[in-house]
């Protein structure tokens, strides 16, 4: 393996924009690099060789024509989930299988724009629906640290992409925990912003109302930077909130000192298993050494999170996933009249998980239902909101585990609701639009794999989040105690 | 809401997605044992409670009527399964009397 596929995204932009190696010679390596090791683990399901050469040329021509770029030759790995004109845009679903995206996102946009290279389209679950990747319709992601193993979802393309050295960074998407788990599993950093920081123009709508994307990457350092690069107002997403962006990765922080850090009382990690429970009352104490004071906070709907989550996201899914009908784009497939050819085009295009969620959502907003379930939820959420503006009142952050388990294996999670109970700590932040990232905190299990902490913050307060998920990262150094297995 | 039994066959035919009698049988036992799991929120006191369906502040967004850049017609339409001239093509809608 070439070294320069190590390197993280602040470093390589600053040899890139020093001239003492070129977007070119690292895009190169990346190339090479996935070439070596892709077809093990899966990572993309479109390999963009052709376009990183294209994008990398420009790059050293605008360094060489003295363009400062934040993200000068760092090579980009992007879920599949989000267009970009030209490439095969799938969201790991046979209804766009063949679909080639005529514009590109606006975050993916912005992050080109700031030098990054695309080296691929990364694998994830059916429109962004699981976590584990294996509802993808299209492709088999590993986890780089075990290939036995689910890399996490739904942006687990993007996080083993990240892990494997097949990219610095990747962009995912996040409804109720798909940059966290997967970047847990996977011993990397994943962070969702506030909801509406990152615009989602371009990014296929799974839950309109909780999709956000954001970075995952090696360091906190690098998801800042790619953070700075994407955030702010964006006209062609009505959501996208129009408010000043602080810079992150101005904002990185040794220490916690000064900082009350929340732990949610209703979280109790002994549920966990006396591995697991040790491993987070071990990162919370590592928190109080940096200087954090921690706090019990209590998050009296913590137990409504799911049941709620899967009210709201499946009945905004059922409504987004109307636009599949065999007309304008993507598959169809025949039927005797236009009545039958919706019914066939959408059975055949859809996987089960896609479905159930379909059904579910649309039983939630039919008539007699609607107040029962859908409106229910919505006041559900209401109280998340509420709940989570009290904690925090008593302090700064909040602390909690990113994930119930280290990665499992394939096939282990056979019935739905099992699967949906690994992201119980993830989905409370996305109810209430609050940026959460995770960082790697250690190993557990047999073999010992990676798992992450969870930190979460305010509305808007994403500079102080990764500042001291920074001082965290620096303090503890987890992620390098262990390497993946490619 | 206690639980009640899920007309899979009804649901799937507002969603205008076809299933095998297999898919009818699964589905029917999953979404239940869903619904199951989700009458937990029958437990929240929720009656002075407003229903919230963005938790980040929002005001109805508006811009000047005018007509900017777009996606042109041979883009879009090169696309579709299938087409006709300017126009998608798709099975009969209006049966013949």
């Amino acid at each position: 393996m070439n070294d320069l596929v190590k390197r993280g995204a602040a470093d390589i932009a600053r040899e890139v924009r020093a001239k003492r190696i070129s977007a070119a010679e690292v895009t190169e390596a990346a190339l090479a690099r996935v070439d070596e090791v892709d077809g093990r683990l899966g990572c993309y399901l479109t390999r963009l060789h052709d376009l990183a050469r294209q994008c990398a040329r420009r790059v050293d021509e605008r360094v060489a024509a003295g363009d400062t770029l934040p993200l000068a030759g760092v090579p980009l790995a992007v879920k599949d989930n989000m267009c970009l004109t030209g490439t095969r845009t799938t969201a790991a679903s046979k209804i766009l299988e063949n679909w080639i995206a005529p514009y590109t996102a606006t975050a993916v946009q912005r992050m080109l724009d700031a030098g990054a290279v695309p080296i691929g389209k990364a694998n994830l679950d059916e429109f962004a629906m699981g976590s584990s990747c294996e509802n993808s319709a299209l492709g088999v992601t590993r986890n780089p640290y075990d290939l036995k193993r689910v890399p996490g979802g739904s942006s687990g393309g993007s996080a083993a992409a990240v892990a494997a050295f097949e990219a610095a960074v990747g962009l995912g998407s996040d409804t109720g925990g798909s940059i966290r788990e997967p970047a847990a599993f996977c011993n990397v950093v994943g962070f969702k912003p506030t909801y509406g920081r990152v615009s989602r123009y371009g990014l296929i709508a799974f839950a309109s109302s909780l999709d956000q994307i954001g970075p995952l990457a090696r360091t906190v350092e690098d998801a800042a930077l790619a953070y700075d690069a994407m955030a702010g107002h964006d006209p062609m997403d009505s959501t996208s909130i129009d408010r000043a962006v602080e810079p992150a990765a101005a904002s990185l922080r040794e220490d916690l000192k000064g900082l009350r850090v929340g732990i949610v009382k209703e979280f109790v990690t002994a549920k966990l298993g006396p591995e697991i429970d040790a491993l987070y009352k071990r990162a919370y104490q590592e928190l109080a050494d940096l200087g954090a004071e921690l706090v019990e906070i209590s998050l009296p709907t913590a137990d409504y999170g799911l049941a709620t989550y899967y009210l709201i996201a499946p009945a905004e899914c059922s409504s987004n996933l109307a636009r599949f009908d065999g007309v304008r784009y993507g598959l169809r497939v025949d039927g005797a009249d236009v009545g039958a050819m919706y019914e066939q085009t959408r059975a055949g295009g859809f996987g089960p998980e896609v479905k159930r969620r379909i059904l579910i959502g649309t039983y939630a907003l039919s008539s007699g239902y609607y107040d029962a379930y859908y409106v229910k939820a919505q006041k559900a959420r209401t109280m998340f909101a509420q709940d989570f503006r009290k904690a925090f009142e008593r302090c700064d952050l909040i602390a909690a585990p990113a994930a119930s388990s280290p990665a499992f294996e394939f096939d282990s999670k056979s019935d739905p609701y099992s699967m949906y109970m690994m992201d119980y700590y993830t989905i409370p932040m996305s109810l209430a639009g609050l940026p959460a990232l995770s960082v790697p905190c250690g190993y557990a299990g047999e073999p010992a794999l990676p798992m992450g902490l969870q930190l979460a913050a305010p509305l808007f307060e994403e500079a102080k989040l990764l500042g001291a998920a920074h001082a965290y990262e620096r303090a503890t150094g987890y992620a390098a105690k262990a390497a993946p297995a490619v | 809401m206690a639980s009640e039994k899920i007309d899979v066959r009804y649901v799937a035919k507002l969603a205008r997605i076809a299933l095998s009698e297999d898919e009818v049988e699964r589905f029917e036992k999953q979404l239940g044992d869903l619904l199951g799991h989700v009458d937990v929120l029958s437990e929240l006191e929720t009656a002075a409670v407003p229903a919230t369906a963005q938790v980040v502040e929002s005001k109805n967004v508006e811009r000047a009527d005018e007509a900017g850049p777009s996606l042109d017609r041979e883009t879009i339409l090169s696309m579709a399964p299938q087409r006709q001239g300017a126009f998608f093509r798709v099975p009969k809608i209006i049966a013949e009397p």
